[in-house]
């Protein structure tokens, strides 16, 4: 460990802020929204006691919030924006934009359900709808992660080999209202870490004008933009892993794509996102102390989706849970990590039994109870048999 | 500044030759107008929503801006653009960019009377210095002929079509240059590509204006609007002559027109020769009379507001 560190209390929402501080953007655009206000708010208060060099733009909407953003990505500078539920989905178009000019964007999203019917708590649903978006989407388990995943975000984006937008996401309330002890690293080492932007194209670059977001049509050369973003996308697998590990030498917290818990002897294994890998880490230690051979897989990237690591990681298990704290709606079918995990082990001979809990929908509280009922369901499928039925609702009343 | 048309046509085009708009479209002499009125060191980044002029000017890999220039949607040029104008500034502060850069967004009527309207208006209310030109064709001419609020009353469109039950555009168009002079902005104006030399002097001051600018800029499309291609520029000025499309200013709160009309021509003059109109002298008199008698009381208001009565 080589950089200093200031240990503090800070809700999630002001932990990102002093990433943001720490990175010190060019230009911010952003909007207010539930619950990630109190972002805008500090960041703001930043601006305005001159502790960034960034020129904020209060927009009329999360619309704009992107398009600015877009704009000013497109200048060569570094511009962030943040947001959550209905203002992500205000966005929608121009997250695909986003990706498509392949701009080096860190936004992070505080998670929170979509309406209706209108709820301001935390569901993955807002983000999770966004996953065909070409953005990375990295989780977050608390404050500490919010802030490091913040930093980590922009060199990822920025990596050559990847040039992607990404979202860091953090659970609404749970994290983002929570006060959390956090180490923070200090100024200097963040600006040594990130580095200074290297753009692709600048419409600002006077040697070199340029026309960005042009039009390209039936026999224009879309689908090869198209397969090169998946190549960024599929790149970032190992840039993301590289820029943890760095970030691990620099601050003693090291990340992947995902982070394991008594794995290496595990018969069965839960696997979750987000805020309650923390509450299910509690549940399979005190299993773990009974001697019953249950691990844990925080997931960390789920875009990109690490389907081979995780399969290789499955395979030969008992039986998998999985968590997802969002719905596909595709008629009792599972959660978007549930249907793309099951997709992953497909091809893997030794295949585990896998079940599904949808848990946590509009801020839903997922309790250590619930968890051991769940536990309970995973320890109970025989090896050769059956989870049935496979997809279920953790905390519903029904 | 000069608007001597010697001097003028020396400028170095922007928008160059080879784009692929229609023969007689209005869009482009409304570019290649605005942009006489740019200083000569200055140097601009053009954003277009999606329209026309966005498809017909930038078919990747090609390109026919001799400038930087951007398109991320079709509601959202105006924002798109301040983010744009905004990196500008944040390197100014810092040392980091010499050149004087201008901004300047061309966009048609749906693109900003209607889905664009917000983009725009927060804009202008922001103070981004940046100028915003709207092409009018008053309908959307890309997706083919479709009613939008710019659309004035009685207009066939594909979308306000006449038939039995129909005269075509039930309303009148909104007046979204008076809208943009509520923002209380520098300078507003509205222009046709009929009057040049007009036009390059409202350019001019829009590219001297410290602040935010929205130009409405009368450009015939003779597809929707139903007229032979070599009367695009004949058919703006009949929009000036019957005060259908009267050409004034909005500089510092002040109101001026900028182009008197003394022998106000009726409005038959400037419908009969477009297609779009021709049902109504068929079948519907009375909204001619209607379309006559919104524009008498738009023009009286728009005397009493320049202070000529």
């Amino acid at each position: 460990m080589n950089s200093l560190v200031k240990t503090a209390a800070l809700v999630g929402t002001d932990a990102v802020a002093e990433a943001m501080r720490q990175i010190n953007p060019d230009v911010v655009a952003a909007y207010p929204i539930t619950p990630q206000t109190a972002i805008v708010e500090t960041f703001s208060q930043m601006v305005a006691d001159g502790q960034v060099k960034t020129h904020m733009i209060a927009v009329e909407s999360e619309h704009s919030a992107m398009s600015a953003t877009i704009g000013a990505a497109s200048s060569g500078v570094r511009a962030m924006t943040c947001t959550s539920s209905q203002g992500l989905a205000y966005m929608w178009e121009l997250l695909y934009v986003a990706s498509g000019l392949r701009l080096p964007i860190v936004m992070p999203n505080v998670n929170r359900s979509l309406s209706a019917p209108i709820n301001i708590h935390c569901d993955h649903g807002d983000s999770m709808g966004a996953r065909d978006s070409g953005w990375i989407q990295l989780f977050s388990e608390n404050a500490q992660e919010a802030y490091d995943n913040t930093i980590q975000a922009l060199r990822i984006a920025e990596h050559p080999d990847v040039k992607l937008p990404v979202m860091v996401l953090l659970d609404g309330f749970i994290i983002s209202h929570s006060i959390d002890r956090l180490d923070l690293q200090d100024d200097t080492s963040i600006q040594n870490f990130i580095g200074v932007r290297k753009p692709a194209f600048s419409v600002l670059d006077a040697k070199s004008p340029t026309s960005v977001g042009t039009f390209d049509s039936l026999y224009g050369y879309f689908f090869e933009f198209k397969r090169q973003q998946e190549e960024g996308m599929a790149n970032a697998i190992k840039v993301i892993q590289e820029v943890g590990k760095e970030y691990g030498e620099l601050s003693g917290r090291p990340y992947g794509l995902f982070e394991t818990v008594g794995m290496d002897d595990a018969e069965y294994a839960i696997i979750a996102t987000g805020s309650a890998a923390g509450t299910i880490r509690t549940e399979v230690e005190k299993l773990r102390s009974k001697g019953i051979p249950v691990g844990m897989i925080k997931l960390r990237s789920f875009r990109p989706f690490p389907a081979a690591q995780l399969a290789n990681l499955l395979s030969g298990l008992k039986a998998v849970a999985v968590f997802d704290r969002s719905s596909t709606f595709a008629g009792n079918t599972g959660g978007p990590i549930f249907i793309e995990l099951r997709s992953s082990l497909y091809e893997m001979e030794k295949k585990p039994q896998i079940i599904n809990f949808v848990y946590g929908l509009g801020g839903r509280d997922l309790s250590i109870e619930l968890i051991t009922k769940a536990a309970d369901e995973l320890l109970e499928i025989k090896q050769n048999g059956f989870a049935q039925p496979y997809v279920n609702y953790l905390g519903l009343r029904e | 500044m000069s608007t001597n048309l010697k001097n003028l046509v020396k400028k170095p085009q922007i928008l160059s030759g080879g784009h692929r708009l229609c023969a007689g479209c209005g869009a482009p002499i409304a570019v290649r107008q605005v942009l006489m009125g740019m200083p000569d060191d200055a140097k601009i980044v053009v954003a277009c929503p999606t329209g026309c002029l966005e498809v017909s000017t930038t078919i990747y890999p090609y390109t026919s801006w001799n400038c930087s220039y951007i398109h991320s949607a079709f509601e959202n040029a105006a924002a798109t653009l301040s983010g744009v104008e905004t990196a500008y500034r944040s390197l100014k502060d810092q040392g980091q960019i010499d050149e004087d850069y201008r901004f300047i967004v061309f966009g048609g009527d749906g693109g900003t009377y209607d889905i664009g309207f917000q983009s725009l208006s927060g804009v202008l209310e922001r103070g981004h210095r940046l100028i915003y030109v709207c092409y009018n064709n008053e309908a959307y001419m890309n997706t083919g002929i479709q009613r939008s609020g710019a659309t004035i009353k009685g207009t066939w469109t594909t979308t306000s079509p006449h038939g039995s039950n129909s005269y075509g555009k039930k309303e009148n168009q909104k007046n979204l240059t008076a809208i943009a002079a509520a923002h209380n902005v520098p300078y507003v104006a509205q222009g046709s590509i009929s009057h040049w030399k007009d036009l390059v002097r409202k350019a001019q001051k829009a590219f001297a204006a410290d602040g935010p600018v929205f130009l409405n800029v009368l450009s015939p499309c003779h597809r929707g609007w139903r007229f032979p291609m070599e009367k695009t520029v004949e058919i703006a000025k009949l929009a000036v002559q019957t005060c259908m499309w009267p050409l004034y200013e909005v500089e510092n709160g002040e109101w001026k027109l900028t182009t008197k009309v003394r022998d106000k021509k009726p409005i038959e003059e400037y419908l009969k020769p477009q297609g779009r109109f021709g049902h109504l002298f068929k079948k519907n008199p009375e909204v001619i009379e209607a379309i006559q008698e919104n524009v008498d009381q738009e023009w009286e208001k728009l005397l009493q507001l320049c202070g000529e009565k």
